[in-house]
């Protein structure tokens, strides 16, 4: 369980880190907190020619509020978030969910941009920042572009990026005074990877309702209409059933479990 | 009790270099020269070998079963009736039987680059149809491991007492129920350093093990060598758990690479390897029918159990020490009068199964347990109130129970009922009746087993595997300056031995612990022994040092006696003294004469100086008999199915404790062991024999926030046919969890008639039960 043989670059720059990429003569592969790249290179599941490691470059640990939005470095960890060193603009939300990332030495090193990339479903980021509306802006030599978080996965282990092009930041929206959030994830261990996440955002001055079933199959299943969850009576986990079969989720006790994770990060954005 | 002596709560003298990060393993052994190996090993389960082409470029560093010539299988046989044999190549020879099997070895300057010629070598495999099923194993047309058995059953065991008397009894009750396969996890994997030592013309092979002379009788014979030309060192183990007491054919192939190229090899196994090819355990299948009266006295057990075996015959335990095992155990401390047990050994396209902390044990205790527990609900009676009727009692003691097991001494009853009583089952019961404010489902459950430990010559010669214990011996030998020295065989994978022996021998000699020194983990320097296994080596190896070093107290005395110029009758040795009427004088200054100053001591005096080596068995080694109830309050989230240990309790008989901290300790290790068990760990593999975990990403074990802090009550019932009144208690505490726990969760679950009957018990399983009760209540309301 060693990798094989790969060269090593540690540029300071995104520029060089982009000139890097274009080496059509090596497989290049970019190395963020490597907590998932890692045993993949050990494993030999994945075998680059050339690692360029990001971060040396002090632009993707950069956090920049811009009045509406906080745009925080590809480079920045979960334990960054978890400490607070990235300003609050969620109430709250992503300093709690990053909190429950893996442990602590994962948290010390694993970065936002890199999980988002690596599009584990059943990772902790893809779900709230889609629940918050986060978007993630990709730069190339030929410029940049921005992708909502739930679009950027296209699957397991997939994520929206064209050769050439790097995670640089997220851009997550600022809540107002009136929001409340809601995680709840379901896992057989502290430390492991959820097998059903509920993320929920309502933030009624901003007229922003968004309310994910996460760790599926494949992409995180996002709600933005109010009525597909809620009856009269309140929250339906019937009705959050057939929000999941609709969105191919096979399996009936899988369907029943991210329908009460769901439900329960409700119930807990409501207590809030 | 001294503040040292037996039974004191001695801090462990290992702690200091293990704390400080300064163990020394396998891995940590630095040679010159030394070079790096890796494996090529069957991506199939089951295949016939058509080539293992190695390419030109990788010739000399890479060896396949045609290099090997000459080196012979690994064969561990049995006696009993009808074991059928298998024999496992060092390196794979006409077909492949499991996946990760060797194929070829790759020797490089490092780890990464003899994986670079491993990826190098071309496989010619012809795949055949898996046999992955143990159950299914045994269908007439299935696919064969060893065709020219014929079948695929190593060994079929049976016993009959009376069974159809058992017959007319008004409640019966039939399960199905099974243990997963896993993988044992010690925290360092196994690894093997090999050289040949020119000077002594040896070889030295260093590896982690718990039984270093087992390993050089196999060695021995596979290799073709004198046993004086190996020397097996043992160096700090991390964790072996019976792992560790099984030759590997990587041993082989270490060993055969030291003397074919002249340098030091190294192999260490990665988490990988040991997850998907080699430390699977515990794969157990039975169908039970347990025969009652309506008061919940047990009339009879019927029984058929399958063990999947896996593909090969692993030395020294053999294929069906579980199986065969379970014919035998299954009655548990219980006294009841008809039995009927048939067990199949099955071999499957899988890792050989290995004896895993508690052996069969944990499996036959999960069956059984679970039963009584659904006959509990069947006739309405406290679970508890149904083990009492039919316990062993301790004025029955000492027992031969229905299979023969000859119980030593203890008081089964009294243990459940202090377990139950610290439980404070009454306001457990309150609780479920009042229901959560949360919807969680309140369990309580226990379970009650016996652990016989270092059974000997009189139980393994039945078996007739290669190896069986005989006396055990150990040697105490004092030095110049009044320091002790002992020497056993044993080796320690965690149990503490630096301490606890020395502690044995401080209360015959009374030399301060800190001047006693454990000599093990090498087999120049140990007396011969089978090590460290079945819950033996303090009963054993402590017996034997207890011995010898009464033996040097006599020895000591004489000399005592002559330089205080008293009666030899007179003089007792007391706190590291000889003590007579006239005086006294130190075991440091008879040390100093006898080593120093010969000219002091008259010519008459015993030429065995200040040292012994002694064998020892206890006075009847049909193996100490410790026992321990669990009782366990779950939480039961029945939306999620998932499961919060709340309370849990132990109250253990070990006889005699050596050290009652180290006790603890073991009984923490192995309640965490038995709480994976019971909801975590579970090597799964698909049809074509494919394990489906090759990281703790995909096997689960259970961490620090899973595992919660017991409640312990010790009982100390000495044990009458051994040194001080100790048993055997390393492999206890793994064997309950998971039947207490089991029967907490059907506690919880009794109201929704949801039974879980497979461990590990995980959410989707809880979730599965509480479907099919749903629909089974139904359908009856339909009906």
């Amino acid at each position: 369980m060693k990798p094989v043989r790969f060269d090593y670059e540690r540029p300071v720059e995104i520029g060089a880190a982009l000139a890097l990429m274009q080496d059509e003569g090596r497989v290049v592969k970019i190395i963020a907190g490597g907590q998932s790249l890692g045993p993949m290179l050990n494993m030999r599941l994945v075998q680059p020619e050339l690692l360029v490691d990001i971060t040396a470059i002090p632009a993707l640990k950069r956090i920049e509020d811009t009045g509406s939005d906080l745009i925080v470095g590809a480079c920045v960890t979960h334990a960054d978030f978890e400490d607070r060193r990235v300003p609050d603009v969620t109430a709250g939300a992503l300093a709690g969910v990053a909190r429950g990332i893996a442990y602590r030495a994962v948290r010390n090193r694993g970065t936002v941009g890199g999980s988002l990339t690596h599009a584990d479903p059943s990772a902790d980021w893809i779900s709230i920042l889609s629940a918050v509306g986060a978007r993630v802006i990709l730069r190339s030599a030929s410029g940049v572009r921005e992708v909502a978080v739930e679009d950027y996965m296209l699957g397991a282990l997939a994520a929206d990026l064209n050769p050439g092009e790097l995670l640089e930041a997220v851009r997550i929206p600022k809540c107002s005074a009136s929001a409340r959030w809601g995680y709840f994830k379901s896992c057989r261990k502290t430390g492991e990877f959820a097998h059903a996440i509920g993320a929920v955002l309502v933030d009624p001055d901003r007229g922003v309702f968004r309310a994910v079933m996460g760790a599926t199959e494949t992409r995180p299943i996002l709600v933005i209409d109010r009525a597909a969850l809620f009856g009269a009576s309140g929250f339906s986990t019937g009705a959050a059933e057939e929000v999941a079969q609709a969105a191919g989720m096979g399996d009936l006790l899988d369907r029943r479990t991210h329908a009460v994770a769901l439900r329960r990060a409700f119930e807990q954005a409501d207590a809030a | 009790m001294t503040k040292q002596g037996v039974g004191a709560r001695l801090p462990r003298k290992e702690d200091d270099r293990f704390l400080r990060g300064r163990g020394q393993f396998v891995a940590d052994i630095r040679l010159p020269g030394l070079k790096d190996v890796a494996f090529v090993r069957s991506p199939l389960a089951h295949a016939r070998i058509h080539g293992v082409h190695i390419p030109d470029a990788c010739r000399g560093r890479a060896f396949n079963a045609t290099d090997l010539a000459g080196v012979k299988p690994i064969r561990a046989v049995t006696t009993l009736p009808g074991f059928k044999v298998s024999e496992q190549w060092p390196l794979a020879t006409d077909k492949v039987r499991q996946v990760g099997e060797l194929l070829a070895v790759c020797v490089g300057d490092t780890r990464a680059q003899a994986e670079d010629i491993a990826a190098a070598i071309e496989l010619d495999l012809e795949e055949l149809p898996a046999v992955h099923d143990m159950v299914k194993a045994r269908d007439p047309g299935s696919a064969l491991v060893h065709e020219h058995w014929g079948d695929n059953v190593f060994l079929e065991s049976f016993m009959e007492v009376d069974i159809e008397k058992a017959f007319d009894a008004p409640i019966k009750i039939t399960r199905t129920l099974s243990t997963a396969r896993q993988s044992m996890a010690p925290m360092e994997g196994r690894g093997t350093v090999a050289h040949w030592d020119h000077r002594k013309e040896q070889l030295v092979l260093h590896t982690g093990s718990q039984m270093p002379h087992i390993v050089r009788n196999g060695l021995a014979e596979c290799l073709g060598l004198n046993q004086e030309q190996i020397r097996i060192i043992s160096p700090d183990v991390g964790g072996g758990f019976g792992y560790k007491g099984i030759l590997l054919p990587e041993d082989i192939c270490l060993g055969w690479l030291a003397m074919r190229l002249g340098h030091p090899v190294r192999w260490i196994e990665d988490r990988r390897e040991s997850l998907t090819a080699g430390a699977n355990c515990r794969e157990h299948h039975y169908s039970i029918t347990a025969y009652a009266d309506r008061d919940g006295t047990l009339r009879g057990i019927d029984c058929e159990a399958i063990v999947d075996s896996g593909a090969y015959s692993s030395y020294p335990f053999s294929a069906c020490l579980e199986a065969a095992q379970v014919v035998s155990i299954l009655p548990g401390p219980y006294d009841f009068p008809a039995y009927r047990c048939r067990t199949w050994s099955v071999a499957t396209n899988k890792c050989p199964i290995l004896p895993y902390r508690g052996v069969a044990r944990t499996g036959v205790c999960f069956a059984l347990e679970l039963v009584l527990d659904a006959i509990a609900r069947e006739i309405g009676m406290e679970p508890h109130e149904l083990r009492l009727k039919n316990l062993v009692r301790p004025e029955q003691m000492p027992f031969d129970n229905i299979t023969k097991k000859h119980f030593d001494s203890g008081d089964y009853p009294q243990a459940l009922n202090r377990a139950i009583a610290m439980s404070r089952l009454d306001e457990v019961r309150a609780r479920q009746a009042q229901g959560e404010a949360d919807g969680r489902l309140i369990g309580i459950g226990h379970s009650i087993y016996c652990e016989q430990g270092a059974h000997g010559t009189s139980v393994y010669s039945g078996w007739g595997i290669p190896m069986v214990p005989g006396h055990e011996q150990a040697t105490a030998r004092m030095t110049p300056d009044g320091g002790l020295e002992l020497r056993v065989g044993v080796h320690s994978h965690g149990q503490s031995m630096e301490t606890t022996f020395a502690q044995v021998a401080h209360e015959v000699l009374g030399i301060d612990t800190a001047r006693i020194k454990l000599v093990h983990g090498d087999t120049e320097y140990t007396p011969y022994s089978t090590g460290s296994w079945g819950s033996r080596s303090m009963v054993m190896a402590g017996g034997a040092v207890a011995t010898a070093c009464k033996e040097v107290a006599r020895l000591a005395a004489r000399i005592g006696a002559h330089l205080l110029q008293a009666d030899l009758a007179e003089v007792v040795i007391k706190d590291g003294f000889a003590v007579a009427p006239s005086g006294q004088v130190s075991l440091q200054e008879i040390a100093h004469t006898w080593y120093r100053r010969p000219q002091d001591l008259p010519a008459g005096i015993d030429p065995h100086g200040l040292e012994s080596t002694i064998g020892y068995k206890p006075v009847r080694d049909t193996g100490t008999f410790s026992y321990a109830a669990h009782v366990v309050v779950v939480a039961v989230d029945p939306e999620l199915g998932d499961i919060e240990i709340l309370d849990y309790v132990i109250v253990e008989d070990g006889g005699k404790l050596v050290n009652p901290m180290v006790v603890d300790g073991q009984i923490y290790g192995g309640l965490a062991q038995g709480i994976g068990t019971a909801l975590y760990e579970e090597m799964q593999f698909d049809a074509s024999g494919q394990p489906l975990a090759s990281t703790f990403a995909d096997y689960l074990l259970p961490g620090p926030t899973e595992v919660p802090e017991p409640r312990l009550d010790h009982m100390e019932f000495l044990a009458p046919y051994t040194e001080f009144g100790v048993k055997g208690i390393g492999e206890g505490g793994a064997i309950a969890p998971p039947a207490a726990i089991g029967n907490a969760v059907n506690d919880a679950l009794k109201g929704i008639g949801a039974e879980l009957l497979h461990s590990p018990i995980t959410p989707r399983r809880v979730l599965e039960a509480i479907e099919a009760a749903k629909v089974a209540k139904l359908a009856g309301s339909v009906a």
